[in-house]
């Protein structure tokens, strides 16, 4: 064999031998098996590159860690433990009047309308939470989640992807994603009749208008608005109006980190705007990495209706052991 | 490097089994705290949104048979835990460890199963 082929090939051998352990893009050991990295202690990032926040982005510490099933606002303050009892991890204590974990740190500032609106979701988390057969929440019916809801309860994996003219994001559940548009456009200038002008013709959309722009080399901002107001804002069922509109915040921290933070301005339903995700610290993933399928498919729901969540519901009759 | 490996995957370890994953609803069906241990033959798995759930039947000491439906997290959130659309299969017998209903019917949710070769499973719940 030529020697000018000796090392190729033993590269070859190599990368076929550690690439499902070695990660490429960032040369950092994995878990065998494990699809994730998520941040260790001893680790000093490269520095940010310009304008870019695009890759594979999972919440930094861990999955779950995108989770607001009290609601938006609430993030990371439900770390409670059922005193003596194993295994409760964020449960709450069942005989608690309102459960204190699950309330959220602070309330959004609602307005007559705003709460009148909340109160007549009944949602599955939050402490108004009840029996998922139980609920209105149009999601668990496989309805669309819109945005920002795909942010604000339960941060999955996603792709960014930069072009010349869109920032787009692709979202884990249920494939779904978004195009924030960076052509210089501008936002519709009547959110509650939105559109891009002719010849598109007005329409309200479950994901919205996307428009956005570098703040700075490492900073970029998307603001949203002409949204579909059968959406709810979270799991916990905070409302918004159509004249909704969302200033989303990516700041580029270091090679390896995203920070999203999502504020909500929304008249109708707040007096006044307000922090719905601050921070969520997210790590970049393995440009190899294969984002797993979750999709809502109403068969399946159908399904598990049937066996589970109905009967979980009834009033019931005892029979368990 | 086995060293750097060792110590991430303990910290992934950690990540994962210190989390409660609640992709779909909260906990308002469940009997906060209680545990129930059960044997039982597997008559469904199924690999599913919004939930996997096992469906197995228990003899009872009168001799009837209860049939238990305990729930999941989705597959994307069980896989981190080991488990896939072929853990179980009709006939095995397994040792369930479940976090029961209130209303007293045999459903629950998932927290630890022994398979039919001993391995046990932990799912998202444990802490």
């Amino acid at each position: 064999m030529p020697k000018r082929f000796v090392a190729p090939i033993i590269s070859l051998i190599g990368v076929s031998i550690f690439g499902p352990v070695i990660t490429p893009a960032q040369d950092v050991p994995r878990q065998p098996g494990a699809v994730y990295d998520f941040d260790r202690p001893d680790e000093k990032p490269a520095p940010a590159p310009k304008h870019d926040i695009s890759g594979v982005w999972e919440p930094a510490k861990g999955p779950g860690a995108g989770l607001q099933g009290k609601g938006a606002l609430s993030m990371g303050s439900c770390e409670y433990k059922v005193p003596g009892v194993p295994y409760s991890g964020y449960a709450y204590d069942a005989k608690a009047p309102v459960p204190d974990c699950l309330k959220p740190a602070q309330e959004p500032p609602y307005t007559a309308l705003g709460r009148k609106t909340l109160l007549s979701h009944i949602p599955t988390e939050g402490y108004r939470m009840v029996a998922s057969a139980l609920t209105n929440d149009p999601v668990p019916a496989c309805n669309p989640q819109g945005f920002p809801r795909i942010v604000l309860h339960d941060f999955r994996t996603s792709r960014i992807i930069q072009t010349p003219t869109n920032v787009v994001i692709l979202y884990e559940f249920n494939k779904k994603w978004r195009a924030i548009w960076t052509d210089g456009r501008e936002l519709p200038k009547n959110p509650e009749e939105p559109t891009w002008g002719e010849p598109d013709p007005p329409e309200s959309r479950w994901w919205g208008y996307s428009v956005g722009k570098w703040e700075d080399d490492y900073t970029f901002v998307a603001d949203s608005n002409g949204f579909d107001d059968r959406t709810w804002l979270d799991n916990a069922g905070l409302p918004h109006g159509d004249a909704l509109h969302v200033e989303e915040r990516y700041r580029r921290v270091d090679r390896d980190h995203l920070e999203m933070t999502i504020t909500i301005h929304d008249p109708q339903m707040y007096t006044k705007p307000w922090v719905a995700l601050d921070k969520l610290r997210l790590r970049l993933q393995a440009a190899s990495l294969d984002i797993p399928e979750e999709e809502c498919v109403p068969l399946e729901t159908e399904e598990y209706n049937k066996e589970f969540a109905k009967p979980a519901a009834s009033a019931g009759k005892a029979k368990q052991p | 490097m086995r060293r750097r490996l060792i110590t991430t995957a303990a910290v992934v370890g950690l990540l994962i089994g210190s989390v409660s994953l609640f992709a779909h609803h909260g906990n308002a069906e469940f009997d906060i705290g209680k545990r129930v241990t059960v044997k039982g033959t597997v008559t469904r798995w199924s690999w599913s949104n919004p939930h996997c759930f096992l469906t197995f039947d228990v003899n009872g000491d009168n001799g009837a048979v209860v049939h238990w439906v305990v729930e999941t997290q989705p597959p994307r959130s069980v896989t981190a835990g080991g488990f896939s659309q072929y853990t179980f299969k009709p006939g095995d017998e397994v040792t369930v460890t479940l976090e029961p209903v209130k209303n007293g019917r045999p459903l629950g949710r998932m927290l630890e199963v022994v398979l039919p070769n001993g391995k046990k499973m932990v799912t998202g719940h444990l802490d």
